[in-house]
């Protein structure tokens, strides 16, 4: 992972200008070199689709192979032995169990991530002189330019360690919650690889909440002041409610980058086949984490299930990407009539 | 008199919610902080010119030796070949779509583009996976690891040269056609240079992030020990991957060549961000700084 701040959310509201669609006014006609580079461009752009079709197509074919010889139904089964390795070959596998474990590291992810993401944010934005806050914002970047390996090395080797603490804390404050009882032993555990999640999202949710914030409409702000309120009250007042929708955003698309994170939640992992609920012991298993273990022991069909998964991993950060757009997009109408 | 003096509880709240903030800043950094430092002081025992410079060619696990040679070398290849072909074609399409695109290829295109965007990296791995391996038939190389590294860094870099393209000013384009040039070395000559620094800024920032993608990887390049320089056929190391294999492993010889691995691919990918970030900033105009 590296600092690809999304764009579109940051864009501001004034588009930019059209660009120039005149000919050169001397010739009516446009050059052959005219003709020849705008040919070219077209072509990429076309090319761009050849090879989504061309991969989408290969990907399904795969997925639905396996799942015609799948014994057990591909949605609801806990099970995962596509090669039948443990029913003399009989292929059963099921997309539940990752598909849960999946969401559960992903939402906790969120709820530890997000608040800290948004906090840093008003700090940077609202209360630190401006090149300060963009001194921090660079620094808080650097955490999306570490790549998701070492993550999962500093997840496994650093952290996991200090998470057994943490996690028998909470057990003892919360255990009469089911999900937060445990065996007696802690870490490696869907906790652990949610609070790494967190730290993974922190910098995207973090500089798209900076950009949103930033441009809140002076006089607003100003307003809030002339009313006589505090700092905080002028937050409260102006910042949030001008932020809300885009920063809603930010945080959906987080929760979409931790549905697909692999290596890290890999690493961290100690996967366990079938459901797991309890969330502070060691096990769990995510759709991502599943294809990265079970990739180098899967024979042909196991291959083809792991892509099945694959595709409905590709479904799921399909719809949540389609979610925060429509946040996005329905605040922008509002704010248009 | 309440509008200068607000209440105590007020004052309180006020203070609180700065803390937070403040507090939540400190929260972000302490694992940067502490990635930053483990990697450094444990990667630094097995660092050096040795380790850069040697494979794991014939290197039991056990063995406090070997090093990353054959895995930095096919990182190295894989990514070029990936933003070799990424960038030409990537400037293509932003072009298009900033200089000619109308209608429904350019929303296509756009639409797309999104969609990889928030493509989940595993899944790009699985796309080359179905598609080059499985449907062509192709054997594991360093190539369809590139494939799959292409698609991850293609939408980052269209967004941002698209991004940059839209900055540069309509009056410059003007200009140019009002000169009688013709508008394909109007925008050679004119808007493409006008964009460039950025351009180049976004390039280097999608090829740091496809540097350290190891998912993808896992599925397409197989496993090698030794020196492979040709990225087209058999098994390719990588070093995202050596990173975890070695952390795969209990023994603390391979635990240390893993750290040391780490410590490599942060040095490479910090240096492509910090680059990229000084042309943006050297090249922003004054007041933006």
């Amino acid at each position: 992972m590296s600092s690809d701040t999304p764009p579109v959310l940051a864009e501001p509201e004034g588009q930019a200008p059209e660009p120039v669609r005149a000919r050169s006014a001397l010739t009516e006609k446009a050059g052959l070199g005219d003709r020849a580079f705008a040919g070219s461009a077209r072509a990429a752009a076309v090319f761009i689709l050849v090879i989504m079709a061309a991969i989408a197509g290969f990907l399904i074919y795969q997925a639905v192979n396996a799942i015609s010889q799948d014994k057990v139904n591909f949605l609801t089964s806990f099970a995962w032995d596509p090669d039948g390795n443990n029913t003399n070959g009989v292929p059963t596998f099921g997309i539940a169990a990752i598909a849960w474990g999946t969401l559960v590291t992903s939402v906790v992810g969120v709820l530890l991530g997000a608040p800290v993401a948004i906090g840093v944010a008003l700090f940077i934005t609202q209360y630190v002189p401006r090149k300060l806050g963009s001194f921090f914002g660079y620094i808080v970047d650097l955490l999306a330019a570490v790549p998701s390996v070492v993550y999962g090395l500093w997840g496994l080797l650093v952290l996991d360690r200090h998470m057994s603490g943490v996690s028998k804390l909470i057990e003892d404050v919360l255990g009469w919650i089911p999900m937060f009882k445990t065996n007696g032993t802690y870490g490696s555990s869907m906790f652990t690889a949610g609070v790494v999640l967190a730290i993974m999202i922190l910098p995207i949710v973090a500089a798209i909440s900076r950009e949103i914030y930033k441009q809140t409409p002076r006089e607003q702000i100003e307003a809030a002041y002339a009313l006589g309120a505090t700092k905080w009250e002028m937050i409260r007042l102006a910042v949030l409610p001008y932020g809300r929708s885009g920063v809603t955003s930010a945080v959906i698309l987080g929760f979409g980058r931790a549905l697909g994170e692999t290596i890290a939640v890999a690493m961290v992992l100690t996967t366990v086949p079938g459901l797991v609920t309890r969330i502070l012991q060691p096990g769990g298993n995510t759709i991502a984490a599943n294809i990265a273990v079970q990739f180098g022991e899967a024979f042909t069909t196991g291959r083809q299930a792991l892509i099945a998964s694959g595709l409905v991993l590709f479904l799921m950060t399909l719809i949540v990407n389609y979610v925060a757009r429509l946040v996005i997009r329905r605040s922008t109408n509002k704010a248009g009539a | 008199m309440s509008l200068s003096h607000p209440s105590p509880i007020r004052k309180a709240k006020n203070t609180a919610a700065m803390a937070a903030m403040g507090l939540a800043l400190v929260v972000a950094l302490i694992p940067l902080v502490s990635i930053l430092w483990t990697v450094i002081l444990k990667g630094a025992k097995d660092f050096n010119a040795y380790f850069l410079t040697h494979s794991m060619r014939n290197v039991a696990e056990q063995q406090d030796s070997g090093g990353a040679y054959h895995a930095i070398l096919g990182t190295l290849e894989q990514v070029g070949i990936a933003a070799a072909i990424t960038i030409p074609l990537s400037l293509l399409v932003a072009i298009y779509l900033v200089e000619y695109g109308r209608g429904r290829l350019a929303q296509a295109v756009t639409f797309f583009v999104d969609v990889m965007m928030g493509l989940p990296s595993i899944v790009a791995g699985l796309f080359i996976l179905s598609f080059w391996i499985l449907g062509l038939g192709y054997q594991v190389s360093g190539f369809a690891a590139s494939l799959a590294l292409l698609i991850l860094m293609m939408p980052v870099a269209i967004r941002s040269t698209e991004e940059m393209l839209r900055l540069v000013s309509p009056a410059l384009r003007e200009a140019s056609y009002a000169l009688g040039v013709p508008k394909w070395r109007t925008i050679v000559k004119v808007v493409l240079p006008t964009a460039l620094p950025g351009i180049v800024t976004g390039m280097m920032l999608g090829i740091a992030r496809i540097m350290g993608e190891t998912a993808p990887v896992l599925l397409l390049v197989g496993a090698a020990n030794s020196i492979n320089g040709n990225p087209f056929s058999d098994p390719q190391g990588s070093l995202p991957l050596f990173v975890f294999n070695e952390s795969q492993n209990s023994l603390q010889a391979a635990i240390d060549r893993g750290w040391a691995a780490a410590l490599t691919l942060i040095i490479i990918v910090m240096l492509l961000n910090l680059f990229a970030r000084l042309i943006a900033w050297w090249k922003a105009p004054a007041a933006a700084r």
